[in-house]
C-alpha cells in the first residue's frame, strides 16, 4: 500500500518536474516554484542541516522532491538520535474551508510521517496532529506567505 | 472565435444570475418594503418597580426591538414614530384606521405592559389597516428580565401572520469569538441572541475551540476542541456547563453536527492520512462507520427527515459535494459547476442544500437544490464560508474574512446574514471577531 502510494508519488512529481521545467521561466517567481515554497525565510531545524518543514502545493498533500531530500535527512537525523520521539504538525493555508483544510492537514503530516518510516523510523516515535488553517506562520494575505504557511513540520516531543 | 465563445459563456451566466434574483417565492416583499408602524407598549402606570429596569421606557424598548428586527429582515419597513397620530393606549384599544393610513402605513403593532406581582404581563395586537381589522392578538406573562424576549417573540408571531412563514427572531446564535493577532488567534466559544445581545462566553479561551453547532433543543452544542493538544469533538450542556469527549477515537475527530432527532454526532475521523465519515448515538454510544473511501470525507449534514447526508469530499480529486443515503449507500456527486464546493449544509425545509464555492480566487455562498441543480450564488467575496440555516429556511448566516498585510494587519472576522434570495445582506453585530455561526431553533417553539 505504502509503496504503491510512493511509486505513485514519485510518477506525480516526475510528472509535475516535466510541467515545471516546460514552463519554468513563467511559474517560477522568487521562492515560490510552481506552487511549493522552496525558499528559507520560515524555516528552522532541529539540527545543523535538518530542516524542521517541508512545504505544499495547493490543496495537495503530494511530497516535491525537495521535500523528500528533507525527510531523508530528517530520518537520518532520527535513526542517530534513538530516543528522539517526534510530532508532525500538517498545516493548511488559509484559502479553503475550515473542516476540509484540517483533513487536508492530517493527510499532509501523514505523508511526512509515511515517508520518515520508508526510512526505517518507527510509526512508534511519530505522532501527527492537524491545524488546518489555524496556526499560520506567515500572517499576511499573499500567495508567498500562503506557500509558506501550507507545510509539515516536525517537532521534538522531547 | 475563442473570445465569442468566452463573451456568450458569459452572458449565460449573467442571465443564470438575472432568472435567480427574479425567481423569489413570498420574500418578494424586499423589492417594496410593507410599511409598518411600531407603536410603544403602552406601561400600565401600576405597574411595580423592579431593579435594574427602567419600567417607563419599557414599552418604548421592546417596540424598538420589534422594529429593529422587522427593518433586519428586508421585509418590512418600521415608519418613524415622530409621525405616529394616536396615543398608545388609545391606539391599542382601536386605532383611528384612517388617520393611519395618511401616514402611508399598511400594518399596525399596538400594546400595553403591566408588572404585577413580580411577573411581566404583556398583550399586543396586530392590526391590517387596509382592511380596517385587527389581525391577530396575544397576551402573555412572564419574569420582567426576559422582555428581550418578549420582544422577540412578538416579532416572530407577527412575521408568521403577515408572511405565513415561521419567524426566527426568538433564536439564538453561538459562534467562535476571536481576538488577538492572527497567527496567534485566540478562540472562545460564544453565544448570543440573534440581534447580538446577551453575549456568554462559554469557554475561556485556553484552547483552540472550533465549529459548535447546537442540538435540535438547542441545550446541548457539539464542537471540536484542542484540549490538551488532542483535537477532539466535544459535547457540552449549555445550561450545566458539563462536557465530555464524543467517543473512543484513537486521532483527530471534527467538523461535528446533531442528527435531526439530536439523538447522534455525525463527524469526520482523520486517521493514517485519510477521513471518513461516522456517527455515534449519544445514548447507545454505538459507533457506526458511515464511508469507507481512501479520500477525504468531511462536512457531512443531515438532510431534516434523517433519510441522507450530504457530505465533502475530494474523492474526484478537488472538494466536491456529494449525497448518499444515511447507511452510506447510494453515493452521488452533485456538485459539478466551476470551481471547488464545500461546507454543505441541508436546510430546514428539507429542499435547499447551502455551501461555499471556491472558484478563481473568490468564496461564494450558494444554494442548490438537493440534486445539485438550480444552483444560485448568493454573495461573493474574498473569503466567506460555513454557511448555517435560519430554522425558517429564509437565511443564511456565515462567516467572512478580509486581507491582512505584512504582519497581520487589517484582518477580521465577522458574522454576516444573507436571504436565501440573495438580497438583504447584512453584518451582525458581535462584540468580538467572530467565525463559525451555528443559528438555533425557536427557542420558544
Amino acid at each position: 500500500m505504502t509503496l504503491k502510494t510512493n511509486l505513485k508519488n514519485i510518477f506525480l512529481v516526475i510528472f509535475t518536474t516535466l510541467l515545471l521545467s516546460a514552463c519554468s521561466t513563467a511559474k517560477k517567481s522568487g521562492d515560490i516554484d510552481g506552487d511549493v515554497y522552496t525558499g528559507k525565510e520560515t524555516v528552522e531545524f532541529l539540527a545543523t542541516g535538518v530542516p524542521d518543514r517541508v512545504f505544499f502545493a495547493t490543496n495537495k498533500s503530494s511530497l516535491t522532491t525537495a521535500s523528500r531530500a528533507t525527510l531523508r535527512k530528517q530520518a537520518t537525523y532520527l535513526r542517530k538520535n534513538k530516543n528522539l520521539n517526534v510530532t508532525i504538525e500538517g498545516h493548511a493555508d488559509e484559502r479553503g474551508t475550515r473542516e476540509y483544510n484540517l483533513a487536508l492537514g492530517e493527510r499532509r503530516a501523514n505523508a511526512a510521517r509515511d515517508y520518515l518510516m520508508t526510512y526505517g523510523i518507527s510509526g512508534k516515535r511519530i505522532s501527527v496532529i492537524s491545524y488546518g488553517k489555524e496556526k499560520p506562520v506567515n500572517p499576511k494575505s499573499s500567495p508567498l506567505s500562503w506557500s509558506q504557511n501550507r507545510r509539515s513540520v516536525t517537532v521534538k516531543v522531547n | 472565435m475563442k473570445k465569442i465563445f468566452f463573451i456568450i459563456l458569459f452572458n449565460l451566466f449573467s442571465l443564470k444570475n438575472l432568472h435567480a434574483l427574479i425567481e423569489i417565492d413570498i420574500t418578494r416583499g424586499n423589492l417594496d418594503p410593507l410599511p409598518i408602524a411600531v407603536s410603544p407598549l403602552h406601561v400600565d402606570i401600576s405597574s411595580e418597580k423592579v431593579e435594574n429596569l427602567k419600567i417607563k421606557d419599557l414599552g418604548l424598548n421592546i417596540s424598538e426591538i420589534i422594529e429593529k428586527n422587522f427593518k433586519s429582515t428586508g421585509l418590512f419597513n418600521p415608519l418613524k414614530r415622530d409621525a405616529f397620530v394616536q396615543k398608545p393606549d388609545i391606539a391599542h384599544l382601536k386605532p383611528r384606521f384612517e388617520d393611519w393610513r395618511l401616514i402611508k402605513a399598511q400594518a399596525l403593532v399596538t400594546g400595553k405592559l403591566l408588572i404585577k406581582n413580580g411577573k411581566l404581563k404583556v398583550e399586543f395586537r396586530l392590526w391590517d389597516l387596509t382592511a380596517a381589522q385587527e389581525m391577530t392578538a396575544l397576551a402573555f406573562t412572564t419574569t420582567p428580565s426576559n422582555w428581550r424576549r418578549v420582544a422577540h417573540i412578538i416579532s416572530d408571531k407577527i412575521y408568521e401572520r403577515l408572511t405565513g412563514e415561521e419567524g426566527y427572531f426568538d433564536t439564538r446564535i453561538i459562534y467562535v469569538a476571536e481576538s488577538g493577532p492572527k497567527n496567534q488567534r485566540v478562540k472562545k466559544l460564544a453565544i448570543m441572541d440573534q440581534d447580538g445581545f446577551n453575549t456568554k462566553y462559554l469557554t475561556l479561551g485556553n484552547e483552540l475551540v472550533l465549529t459548535p453547532r447546537f442540538n435540535p433543543t438547542n441545550q446541548m452544542v457539539t464542537y471540536m476542541s484542542y484540549f490538551r493538544n488532542m483535537p477532539r469533538v466535544y459535547l457540552l450542556d449549555i445550561e450545566t456547563g458539563t462536557q465530555e469527549v464524543v467517543g473512543n477515537f484513537p486521532g483527530m475527530t471534527f467538523a461535528p453536527r446533531f442528527s435531526p432527532n439530536g439523538k447522534k454526532i455525525i463527524m469526520s475521523f482523520a486517521k493514517d492520512g485519510n477521513s471518513d465519515i461516522y456517527t455515534m448515538d449519544l445514548d447507545t454510544r454505538v459507533v457506526e462507520r458511515i464511508t469507507e473511501h481512501s479520500s477525504i470525507d468531511t462536512s457531512p449534514s443531515f438532510s431534516p427527515d434523517g433519510k441522507f447526508i450530504a457530505f465533502n469530499s475530494d474523492r474526484s480529486g478537488l472538494q466536491q459535494i456529494y449525497v448518499m443515503r444515511s447507511d452510506g449507500r447510494n453515493v452521488k456527486r452533485i456538485t459539478f459547476g466551476k470551481g471547488i464546493y464545500g461546507t454543505p449544509v441541508w436546510s430546514p425545509r428539507g429542499d435547499l442544500i447551502a455551501f461555499t464555492k471556491m472558484h478563481k480566487g473568490r468564496f461564494f455562498i450558494g444554494v442548490m437544490r438537493t440534486d445539485g441543480t438550480g444552483e444560485r450564488l448568493l454573495t461573493e467575496n474574498y473569503y466567506q464560508e460555513a454557511p448555517s440555516w435560519s430554522p425558517n429556511g429564509r437565511v443564511l448566516v456565515f462567516y467572512r474574512e478580509t486581507k491582512a498585510g505584512e504582519k497581520g494587519e487589517g484582518f477580521s472576522a465577522k458574522l454576516w446574514s444573507i436571504d436565501i434570495t440573495g438580497y438583504n445582506e447584512r453584518r451582525l453585530s458581535t462584540k468580538t471577531d467572530a467565525s463559525d455561526p451555528s443559528w438555533s431553533s425557536l427557542l420558544s417553539k
